[in-house]
């Protein structure tokens, strides 16, 4: 094995080598080296925080579009009811517009999660090299002379200064596909606003939307005249059947009715004996009062 | 030996196992060379997938030093080609100041 592998290899060699030349009293440097790695480390949750909120906004986006997309595809439908064909075209011809727009954000929303999980995976394989470290160091800053800490000292910064490598790149990565998908989401948003792909909110109403309603309107206001003429001109022999068609149900009704009476009678009578007792209670101090005068 | 495939962690593999991965690694090689993604791709992918097969993963939490490091499965060209000639800064940012 040589060639490019080996070269990348040396880059990162070369890296942790340059930083470990720097350093003066390495067992001093440990603890800041330590910090740096906790930084990294922070930013690398950081990074996966930015990920995720791209995605979900990615998920919220294509969310409107499926919303405009049944939309249009009621409207075609709805055009298309009403004859009117070349409405539905235009419905249709927007929807596979909206398509391809969601069928963009699937892509990316694929790569989002994909980059999501590499760098949590990332993070924790960091974490656990940087747990490495702080008990490395612990044990060298106790247990060794400096001389022989420079040795142990290269053996653990080389071990984690490659993964950082690693996982800086990860975070570069992230960063550089998240800046292009928050560009494109951007862009979305922007045809979002400018009613281009209508408003999901249904606050503003498209072009579609109000011709559709003006030739609802229109057929509701045909239908309901066509409704009353016919009912004018069937006028005199439509009326009697109405009134034959409401007798027949209170004669069904009556016997409940007959029956429901009496104790609707009672409950008239129990109102009327318990009128007079009240007056009765009053009545006798009234009596014993014009007794004793 | 122990080898990285960045993004993903480090593998450990007997001296037999990596030779046998010359071939593999000579197509990665040609690829970048002639510039073409998808030859990269398929190169890259067979090579690494040989490594997670004929190798054992090293724990997380062992600090080691990798032999060899290898690009992600994914990788494009330009990474490729960016990770080459990259010389300078920005790689390992823990450690880079003094």
């Amino acid at each position: 094995m040589a060639g490019i592998f080996q070269r990348i290899s040396m880059i990162f060699r070369a890296k942790t080598d340059k930083a470990l030349d720097k350093l003066e009293d390495p067992r001093q440097t440990l603890d800041y080296s330590y910090q740096r790695q906790l930084e990294l480390l922070q930013k690398v949750r950081r990074g996966v925080a930015d990920v995720a909120t791209s995605r979900k906004r990615i998920e919220l986006q294509a969310n409107q579009l499926n919303t405009q997309a049944d939309k249009l595809t009621n409207q075609a439908q709805k055009a298309l009811e009403v004859g009117r064909e070349d409405l539905a075209r235009e419905a249709l011809t927007r929807r596979s517009g909206l398509q391809q727009q969601l069928s963009d954000l699937q892509v990316q929303h694929a790569q989002l999660q994909g980059e999501e999980e590499k760098l949590t995976r990332a993070s924790q394989r960091l974490q656990a090299k940087v747990d490495a470290f702080r008990t490395k160091k612990e044990t060298i800053k106790a247990t060794y002379s400096a001389a022989e800490a420079q040795t142990r000292i290269n053996e653990a910064f080389s071990g984690i200064g490659e993964e950082m490598g690693d996982v800086g790149l990860a975070i570069q990565r992230a960063e550089d596909k998240t800046a292009q998908m928050q560009a494109r989401a951007g862009a979305i948003d922007e045809l979002l606003a400018s009613g281009a792909l209508d408003d999901p909110t249904g606050t503003a109403k498209d072009d579609i939307t109000l011709e559709l309603e003006q030739l609802a309107s229109t057929s509701d206001v045909e239908n309901e005249l066509a409704r009353m003429k016919a009912a004018l001109a069937a006028g005199p022999s439509a009326a009697p059947q109405a009134i034959e068609g409401q007798q027949g149900p209170p004669q069904a009704q009556q016997p409940p009715a007959q029956a429901a009476e009496p104790p609707s009678l009672g409950a008239q009578q129990a109102q009327e004996y318990q009128a007079p007792p009240a007056q009765s209670q009053e009545a006798p101090p009234a009596q014993p009062q014009g007794d004793l005068r | 030996m122990i080898v990285r495939i960045l993004n993903e962690g480090q593998w450990r593999l007997s001296d037999e196992a990596v030779r046998g991965l010359n071939s593999l690694d000579d197509a990665v090689e040609q690829a970048v060379a002639s510039g073409d993604q998808d030859q990269l791709t398929r190169a890259l992918h067979t090579l690494l997938d040989r490594i997670r097969t004929t190798g054992t993963r090293v724990p997380d939490e062992e600090l080691e030093d990798s032999d060899l490091i290898l690009p992600a499965a994914d990788s494009t060209l330009e990474e490729v080609q960016q990770l080459l000639s990259e010389s300078e800064e920005g790689l390992i940012p823990g450690v880079s100041a003094p």
